[in-house]
């Protein structure tokens, strides 16, 4: 319903920190897509500008954080005239919820500044038919 | 398409959005030729050049189209999010959509020396400002 509207600029949501960062970079929360299937739960996060080298994927006690850096030496030379929108860090984490995934087959990939993540379900989270008998 | 979507808010901020977009753009104002505000544009200054860089997260080189004409340059495309069949979604960030954005640059610049990459969702654009528009020093005898 919503692909055919005109894109709209979205305004980047800047992360609320409990404490105070060592690095004055700012941090921003990439906009992410979840969604499940009868198999996994798919994880969708837009975080332009970071290499695949630069994200960093921990899962830790049901809570998966991720964190992409950002490579700041391209600006160093350039001079701004004219923004709209503000560079930095991305970083976010969800809680999952305790057994539901099987944490051994997560996958992750990145492309063009998204990054996928697939988390298999374990096994007894998967959906089951009960016949009747 | 997609089951589940029932946020009676979003067709409010929708509105909202296109309210305030409309202010941003030059509908029925008569400076410059671009519409939409899609995708967010950077400009910077290197040496005499100048350099955009846009961010397009999820978009390749087939979605999406270059063109440079005097001091404009248009950028356009389309981005598409594919969810797949028989998925129950949970969390819908990301949007999709058409867009078509002009920029403006004050400067004389040489369209067929721009210079465009694409890559990890950013689009960056070296834009050479014209020979004839470089400022020139001036001898003096």
């Amino acid at each position: 319903m919503a692909t055919e509207q005109d894109l709209q600029a979205q305004e980047k949501r800047e992360l609320q920190r409990k404490g105070e960062s060592t690095i004055p970079a700012r941090t921003f929360v990439p906009t992410t897509d979840i969604f499940e299937t009868d198999d996994a739960l798919t994880m969708v996060m837009e975080m332009p500008g970071v290499d695949k080298t630069n994200v960093d994927i921990n899962l830790e006690n049901d809570v998966l954080s991720v964190a992409g850096r950002i490579d700041f030496s391209k600006y160093e030379k350039l001079q701004p005239v004219y923004t709209e929108y503000n560079i930095g860090h991305y970083r976010r984490t969800f809680s999952l919820a305790p057994n539901r995934v099987d944490q051994g087959r997560i996958k992750a990939e990145m492309k063009d500044g998204v990054l996928t993540l697939t988390l298999p379900k374990a096994e007894q989270a998967k959906p089951r038919r009960i016949n009747v008998g | 398409m997609i089951a589940g979507l029932t946020d009676p808010f979003e067709a409010l901020f929708r509105l909202q959005r296109e309210l305030e977009g409309r202010r941003a753009s030059d509908w029925l104002d008569d400076t410059t030729s671009g519409m939409g505000a899609y995708p967010p544009i950077n400009v910077f200054q290197e040496g005499h050049d100048f350099v955009a860089i846009i961010e397009m997260p999820g978009m390749s080189r087939d979605d999406l189209e270059l063109k440079a004409k005097g001091n404009t340059i248009r950028i356009s495309g389309k981005k598409s999010i594919a969810y797949g069949d028989k998925v129950s979604i949970h969390r819908r960030e990301r949007v999709a959509g058409n867009f078509d954005r002009t920029i403006t640059v004050p400067v004389r610049i040489d369209p067929d020396a721009i210079k465009a990459e694409l890559s990890d969702g950013i689009l960056i654009l070296h834009v050479p400002r014209a020979e004839s528009d470089k400022p020139r020093t001036i001898a003096i005898t």
